[in-house]
C-alpha cells in the first residue's frame, strides 16, 4: 500500500468502521465460509500472471505454493528441509544436488511427473531471452541432468548456501508437455501443477477458484488440503474488504492498516492477528560521496542521525503490530543476522554533540529520498529537525528512487527490503554491501566477509563471516537499520490458520475450527 | 461549417498527438521501466535482460514512434503484467466501464432534468433551494466517500445490494448512483438556467398569450430549446465519467477499464497504462469534438468565432 493510499484509507476507514461498529454485534450471516466448505479470501491487487516465473508479486508466491510443488519443502516453523516432489535428496558435493523423485505423482491435467519435467523446467529457466522476471532464485544453477526417470541432479555454478532455499521456494516444477504446448501465456490462464490445490476457474485479475486436489499424493509435507474450495477475489479497497468480511461474505483478508486492525479486533466474530514480515526499513547514507561532498561521509554525522531518531517511539505509536526495532542490517530471524552489534539509542543531545564535533554545530540541510510510508517518514523528519538537520523531501516511485541511489544522486534515503522472504543474510547484506550498484559504502573489508559467507555451505564459517560484516556495518553506521514491518490479518473466527514470519499465507495448512 | 469542422478536427489531432507524447513520456517519468518491472530483488543483469526483452534499450524516439504506429492500428503491445495483448485486455474490460458510464449518465439525466425543471418553474421557492442543496452536496462530497457510505448502508446495514464485483446488474446499482450523482448538479443547474432564460423569452410569452396550456408551453416550446446545451454537456460529461470510473471501479471492485488503469499504474504495467490513458484521452477528445460540432450546428455564431 502506498503512503498516499494508506493515509486516505485511514481517514475513510475510521468512518467506515464507526458505521460498521453500530451493527457489529449483529450475528454474522453464514452466507459463505464454513457452511459450504469455501474459504473466501480477498487481496487488494490483481495477480499479475498465474505463471510464477512471470510475476514478482507476493500474491504470486502465495498462489505458487498452492498450485505447484517444488522438489523440496522448507518447514516454515522449524526451517527443516523435507522432500516434496523428491522423496529424498542428497548433497553430493558443494555444487551437486541429487534428488530421488516420487513415483506415481500426476499433474492436475493427468500428465505423469518424472525427471523430464524437472530438467525441462530448469532448462526453461536457464534460457536467457524468455522475458521471465526476477532470476535471483535460479541464476545460480548451471544445469540439470536426468540420471534415470526418477533421479535428477542439479548442478550449481559455484557453492551457494541458499541453493536449498531457492529450490524450496523459487523453482516450482512445471509439466513438460503442457508447458511446451501452451507456454507462459497458457499457463497464466490455466495453471497446471502437482500442488494441493488445482485451479477450477481463473478470471485474470478478478478471481481464482481453487479446488482441493483429491489426488494429492500421500506423504507430502504440505499435508492433504483440508478446505474443499478456496475462492480468491480481488477487492482493491480495504474498506470494501472490511465490509465484506464483517458481513460474512469474506473469511480472510490481510494487509489491514493498524488502526483498523485494532478496531476489527473488538468484533466478536473476527480474529485479528499481526505477524512480522521479512521486510525491514533502513536509512542509507552516501558514505563515499557519490552524490558530491556531503556531511554523511563523516561517520560522526551518520552516528548523529542514528542517535537522533527515536525508532522505538515510531514503532510503538505508528508502525505498531508485530514490528520491532532492529540494530543490524538484516531481518533478525534470518540465518546469520546477529543483533549483537553497535546499537544507537535515542539520544538527541549526543546527536547534537556529534554534529558539533563534525563541524555542524548549527546542523545542515540535505535532500532526503523516500518512496513509501509517508506516515513513518514524517516523524523521522521531525526528529532530524530537532537536532538541526533540515530536509528537502524527494518522494517518488520505487524504481525512480532506486535509480537515483544507483546513479549517485542521493545523500540520504529511507528504503526497505523484503529479502524475497529468503531467511538468510545472504539475501540482503550482499545486495547493499557486496560491491554492487546499491552499495554506497564500498568497504573492502565488508565485501570480503560477505563473499566468504556466501561462498561456502559451512555454517560456522558463514556465521563468523556475517558477524564480522554486520559488526563493521553497524560500527561505521553505513546504515541506520530501523524496524521490521508487519502485516495484519483479519479472519472469521471459523478459520483455523496461523501466519508465518515470511508473509506467505499457506492456505493448504488452513482448516475450519 | 466545413471550415470550422476541419479546424476542430486538426485541433483534435494535434491534441491527440500531444497527449500521446505525454502518455508515452510517463513511462520514463517514474524511473527506469526495466527496474520497476524487474522488482526489488532483481540484480543488474536481470534489469539488462528485461531491457533487451522489452525493447527498453532502444532510443526513446524509436520506442515512441513504434508505439504510436502500433497504437493507431489498435496494437498496444503485450501487457507485462497479464502476459496478454493489451488490446484484448481492454476489449475484455471496456464493456463494464461503458455500461457503468451509460447507466450513470441515464441516472444523472433522469434525476437532473426534472429537478432542473422544477427549480426553474418554482424559482426561489423551497423546491429551488432543495435542488440547489442537492447540487452543492453532489459537487462537494468526494465520490469515494459517498461510495463507502452507500456500501455501509446497502451492503451491511440493510444488505440488499452487493458491495463488490461485477457479475450481475445488482452490482452496478450502487456504482451507478455514485458516478451519476456526481454529474447531476451540472446538468441540473444548466437545465434550470436554460429554462429560466427561455421562459422569459418573447416566443414563450407569445405562446402563453395564445392561450396554450402551461404544460404545452413548458414541454413543447421551452424545454426543447433549454435542453440543447445539456445535450452537448452530456457528451463532455461522459468523458469525465469514464475517467471518474477509475475511483468508483476501485471502490466497488468492478473489473472495468478504470480498475485496469489503477491496477496497471500501481504495478508498473507500462503498455497497459499507456493504452488505457490514450484511449480515455481519445474518448474525451472525440466527445469534445462532437460537442463542438453540435454546438456550432445549433448556434451558427460559434462557427465564425
Amino acid at each position: 500500500m502506498t503512503p498516499r493510499t494508506s493515509r486516505r484509507v485511514g481517514l475513510r476507514g475510521a468512518a467506515v468502521l464507526a458505521a460498521l461498529t453500530a451493527a457489529a454485534w449483529l450475528p454474522t450471516p453464514a452466507e459463505a465460509g464454513k457452511a459450504n466448505d469455501t474459504l473466501n479470501i480477498a487481496w487488494d491487487r490483481e495477480l499479475p500472471n498465474a505463471d510464477y516465473y512471470f510475476n514478482n508479486s507476493r500474491e504470486g508466491i502465495v498462489v505458487n505454493r498452492m498450485i505447484w510443488d517444488n522438489l523440496i519443502y522448507r518447514d516454515p516453523n522449524t526451517g527443516e528441509f523435507k522432500g516434496l516432489l523428491a522423496e529424498s535428496f542428497e548433497i553430493v558435493d558443494d555444487t551437486t544436488f541429487e534428488f530421488k523423485l516420487r513415483k506415481g505423482v500426476t499433474f492436475h491435467n493427468g500428465e505423469e511427473f518424472d525427471a523430464g519435467d524437472v530438467v525441462a523446467t530448469i532448462n526453461f529457466l536457464l534460457k536467457p531471452d524468455t522475458g521471465k522476471l526476477a532470476q535471483q532464485g535460479v541464476d545460480w544453477i548451471k544445469g540439470a541432468e536426468a540420471i534415470d526417470d526418477y533421479t535428477v541432479r542439479i548442478y550449481a555454478i559455484e557453492p551457494n548456501p541458499l541453493a536449498l532455499l531457492y529450490l524450496a521456494g523459487d523453482v516450482p516444477i512445471y509439466p513438460e508437455k503442457y508447458y511446451a504446448e501452451v507456454g507462459p501465456s497458457g499457463m497464466g490462464q490455466a495453471p497446471v501443477g502437482t500442488g494441493p490445490y488445482k485451479v477450477e476457474k481463473l478470471v485474470p485479475g478478478k478471481e481464482i477458484v481453487f479446488k482441493a486436489n483429491e489426488n494429492y499424493y500421500a506423504g507430502s509435507p504440505k499435508g492433504q488440503p483440508a478446505i474443499g474450495t478456496i475462492h480468491q477475489r480481488t477487492i482493491p479497497d480495504v474498506n470494501t474488504q472490511i465490509v465484506e468480511l464483517t458481513s460474512g461474505k469474506l473469511d480472510w483478508i490481510w494487509k489491514v492498516p493498524p488502526d483498523q486492525a485494532e478496531k476489527l479486533a473488538t468484533l466478536p466474530s473476527l480474529n485479528v492477528v499481526s505477524a512480522g514480515t521479512m521486510r525491514v526499513g533502513y536509512l542509507t547514507f552516501d558514505v563515499t560521496g557519490k552524490s558530491g561532498d556531503n556531511p554523511f561521509q563523516d561517520v560522526r554525522v551518520r552516528k548523529a542521525v542514528s542517535h537522533a531518531i527515536d525508532r522505538k517511539a515510531i514503532v510503538d505509536n505508528i508502525v505498531r503490530g508485530a514490528s520491532e526495532v532492529i540494530h543490524s542490517a538484516c531481518f533478525p530471524e534470518q540465518f546469520g543476522c546477529t543483533q549483537d552489534v553497535t546499537q544507537y539509542e535515542y539520544d538527541p543531545e549526543k546527536a547534537k554533540a556529534l554534529l558539533a564535533e563534525a563541524g555542524y554545530p548549527d546542523g545542515f540541510r540535505t535532500e532526503f529520498y523516500a518512496y513509501r510510508n509517508r506516515d513513518y517518514l514524517e516523524p523521522m523528519l521531525g526528529f532530524l529537525q530537532q537536532v538541526g538537520i533540515e530536509t528537502d523531501l524527494r518522494f517518488g516511485k520505487y524504481a525512480a528512487t532506486r535509480d537515483a541511489i544507483r546513479s549517485g544522486n542521493v545523500p540520504l534515503a529511507f528504503m526497505t527490503w523484503g529479502s524475497g522472504s529468503v531467511p538468510d543474510v545472504d539475501a540482503i547484506a550482499p545486495v547493499f554491501f557486496g560491491g554492487g550498484p546499491d552499495d554506497l559504502a564500498q568497504d573492502p573489508e565488508v565485501h570480503e566477509a560477505l563473499k566468504k559467507g556466501g561462498g561456502t555451505v559451512d555454517r560456522d564459517v558463514r556465521l563468523a563471516a556475517y558477524d564480522k560484516a554486520l559488526n563493521k556495518i553497524a560500527a561505521e553506521a553505513y546504515w541506520l537499520p530501523l524496524w521490521t514491518f508487519n502485516t495484519n490479518y483479519a479472519m472469521s473466527q471459523d478459520v483455523d490458520w496461523t501466519p508465518t514470519a515470511d508473509e506467505i499465507p499457506r492456505f493448504f495448512l488452513a482448516d475450519w475450527k | 461549417m466545413l471550415v470550422y469542422t476541419a479546424k476542430r478536427l486538426l485541433l483534435a489531432i494535434l491534441v491527440s498527438l500531444t497527449v500521446s507524447a505525454l502518455v508515452f513520456s510517463l513511462l520514463y517519468l517514474s524511473g527506469d521501466p526495466a527496474t520497476a518491472l524487474a522488482g526489488e530483488r532483481a540484480n543488474e543483469a536481470d534489469i539488462q535482460a528485461i531491457k533487451a526483452a522489452y525493447g527498453f534499450d532502444q532510443p526513446v524516439y524509436v520506442q515512441y514512434f513504434k508505439w504510436l504506429g502500433g497504437a493507431v492500428q489498435g496494437e498496444f503491445g503485450q501487457s507485462v503484467y497479464f502476459r496478454m495483448p493489451v488490446i484484448d485486455l481492454i476489449v475484455e474490460r471496456l464493456p463494464v466501464t461503458m455500461m457503468l458510464g451509460v447507466s450513470a449518465m441515464i441516472f444523472a439525466l433522469v434525476l437532473a432534468i426534472p429537478l432542473g425543471v422544477l427549480a426553474a418553474m418554482y424559482q426561489n421557492s423551497l423546491i429551488d433551494r432543495a435542488a440547489l442543496l442537492l447540487a452543492v452536496v453532489g459537487q462537494a462530497m468526494p465520490s469515494f466517500w459517498f461510495a463507502l457510505m452507500l456500501i455501509v448502508v446497502f451492503a451491511y446495514w440493510v444488505p440488499i445490494l452487493p458491495a463488490s464485483g461485477s457479475d450481475s446488474w445488482e452490482h452496478f446499482v450502487l456504482p451507478t448512483i455514485v458516478l451519476g450523482y456526481y454529474a447531476t448538479p451540472a446538468f441540473m443547474r444548466l437545465t434550470r438556467t436554460g429554462l429560466l432564460d427561455v421562459l422569459s423569452s418573447d416566443y414563450v410569452r407569445t405562446a402563453r398569450a395564445k392561450g396554450l396550456s402551461p404544460a404545452m408551453v413548458l414541454f413543447k416550446h421551452a424545454l426543447r430549446n433549454a435542453i440543447i446545451p445539456v445535450v452537448s454537456l452530456a457528451a463532455v460529461q461522459f468523458g469525465f465519467m469514464l475517467t471518474g470510473s477509475i475511483i468508483i471501479e476501485t471502490v466497488f471492485a468492478l473489473h472495468g477499464a478504470g480498475f485496469l488503469a489503477w491496477e496497471s499504474i500501481s504495478r508498473s504495467d507500462f503498455p497497459t497504462v499507456q493504452a488505457v490513458l490514450l484511449l480515455f484521452s481519445w474518448f474525451y477528445i472525440i466527445l469534445t469534438f462532437l460537442a463542438d460540432l453540435l454546438n456550432a450546428w445549433l448556434n451558427p455564431r460559434i462557427r465564425v468565432a
